[in-house]
């Protein structure tokens, strides 16, 4: 019985840290995209709430909580208020098989930390991945507006055409490591991270996770110039600061993922693994704002070639040739 | 095959170029702290400026009352004892002037203009209606010869009939009698 209720307790603290962390650093993501993406476009971004804006995130969730929750007229009314939940929703829990450190020693006893250790973690990962597009496009569906519509219909194809890809990609980082496991796919990197031994595995990765967060250069969800802001358009107030906030959680979360699939997870030299973890999670961010500040929105077509015609092929050709490497 | 390494190379270059531009001092302009100098012909507040004999140039005619496109210009016209015309009062309400510029066009006088003072922003909507004593300055703004009663044949004490300039004396039409 003690042995259980500490294990709530242990479980409780690294929900309620791991949350935290999750939370806060969205709402500084959001602060560093704005002033690293300024700079890319020569500009100085928010320098106004604080010093260097440093309180721009706090100004802006105020805002965004003191806002009119509005429900637009011909919505239905359910599925409208849940949606937003949806998209944060999954994006959080996904957080929830990436490891952050090693085995921790506490008073005899032995603390994984990560919050669940499940023995599929990926495809626990990848079902919550799908899970997000239903917010999407129930979003888009139940604001009874035609660019949400045409916002959400984008946004289903969209993701569930990465979503093979996302898979199909991450067969050869299983084949390495011999586990569904995220703990085990970091175990098995402590020599070289997965990186090194699969190159375009991580490209086909990244460019997928890309298109599933939907950022810029996939954004046709909610893409500004011809749909007004796409799936989220009738949304105010805090709701729309969820589908926000789980945008940025995502980002988070794909950076953990790429992280723990090709980086190595939390391991490193020197520093403690959590911050290793975070150091990687922040350089992937930075990465995908610089890809956001350079390229250009895709057609809908080029997506599809893209998708379809470009990144299954080779990820299916990659599994080939690393399942005969691995025969060998 | 060529087709993807042009694509490669074109991707590079652009990386390379937002790359460059993070290192680039930017070029945004403060606004608080730094306040560009506005070209003198930049259309914010409107005045009301004064001939170079420091009268009143505004003879009422309503011309930019008429053509102002949001009706925010308002006043009423009254005769002085020596024949000046003028406003006895003139209103212009800020709230609602888009500073389009065409009152400007339309005077007959140079004597409303506008100027480049833009920062124009109040809490009480009311305090940004200007009456003639607010919107009177003591300069001939961006006109600083113009004087109407000069030209104009009217009858003031700036000259009589045939006095004013560029104008010939009055035709005695009996002389032109066969």
């Amino acid at each position: 019985m003690t042995t259980w209720i500490a294990g709530i307790i242990v479980l409780m603290i690294k929900l309620v840290v791991v949350l935290g962390v999750l939370l806060l650093l969205a709402a500084y993501l959001v602060w560093v995209e704005r002033k690293f993406l300024a700079r890319l476009q020569i500009r100085y971004g928010p320098n106004r709430a604080g010093k260097f804006g440093l309180l721009q995130p706090i100004a802006d969730a105020v805002k965004l909580i003191a806002k009119e929750d509005t429900v637009p007229a011909g919505a239905d009314r359910v599925i409208f208020l849940l949606a937003p939940a949806v998209v944060a929703g999954t994006a959080l829990l996904m957080f929830g098989v990436v490891p952050f450190g090693g085995d921790l020693t506490l008073w005899g006893r032995k603390i994984p930390l990560v919050i669940s250790d499940l023995n599929v973690g990926l495809l626990f990962v990848f079902a919550l991945s799908s899970l997000g597009v239903y917010g999407v496009a129930l979003g888009g569906w139940a604001s009874n507006s035609k660019f949400s519509l045409l916002g959400g219909i984008r946004g289903a194809a969209q993701m569930i055409s990465y979503e093979l890809a996302l898979g199909l990609s991450l067969v050869p980082v299983v084949m390495h490591a011999r586990s569904l496991s995220l703990v085990d796919i970091v175990n098995a990197q402590a020599g070289y991270p997965f990186i090194l031994l699969q190159p375009f595995s991580f490209a086909i990765f990244f460019i997928a996770a890309m298109a599933e967060s939907k950022r810029i250069p996939f954004d046709l969800p909610e893409a500004e110039n011809e749909l007004g802001a796409g799936y989220h358009m009738e949304y105010s107030g805090m709701r729309f600061g969820l589908f926000f906030l789980g945008e940025y959680v995502h980002m988070q979360v794909l950076g953990a993922l790429v992280a723990v699939f090709f980086l190595g997870g939390w391991r490193g030299p020197l520093l403690p693994p959590w911050i290793w973890l975070l150091v990687k999670i922040i350089i992937v961010s930075l990465i995908m704002i610089w890809i956001r500040g350079t390229l250009p929105r895709l057609r809908y077509d080029q997506l599809m070639t893209i998708g379809w015609k470009i990144l299954i092929p080779a990820a299916l050709l990659n599994i080939m040739i690393t399942g005969a490497l691995i025969l060998m | 095959m060529a087709s993807v390494w042009q694509a490669t190379a074109a991707l590079a270059a652009g990386f390379a170029t937002t790359f460059k531009h993070l290192f680039r001092k930017p070029i945004t302009e403060s606004y608080p702290e730094f306040k560009r100098p506005l070209p003198a012909r930049s259309r914010a507040r409107i005045v009301l400026t004064r001939d170079p004999d420091g009268a009143e140039r505004c003879v009422a005619c309503y011309l930019c009352s008429a053509v102002c496109p949001v009706s925010c210009i308002s006043m009423q016209s009254a005769e002085k004892d020596d024949g000046r015309r003028y406003a006895t009062w003139f209103r212009i309400n800020f709230a609602r002037c888009i500073y389009c510029g065409l009152c400007e066009e339309a005077c007959p006088t140079s004597a409303i203009q506008l100027t480049p003072d833009f920062e124009n922003c109040r809490r009480d909507i009311l305090t940004l209606v200007y009456e003639k004593e607010d919107l009177l300055v003591d300069s001939c703004g961006k006109d600083t010869e113009y004087n109407f009663y000069k030209y104009a044949g009217i009858t003031t004490p700036l000259g009589g009939k045939g006095a004013h300039e560029k104008e010939a004396p009055p035709v005695d039409v009996k002389t032109n009698m066969p």
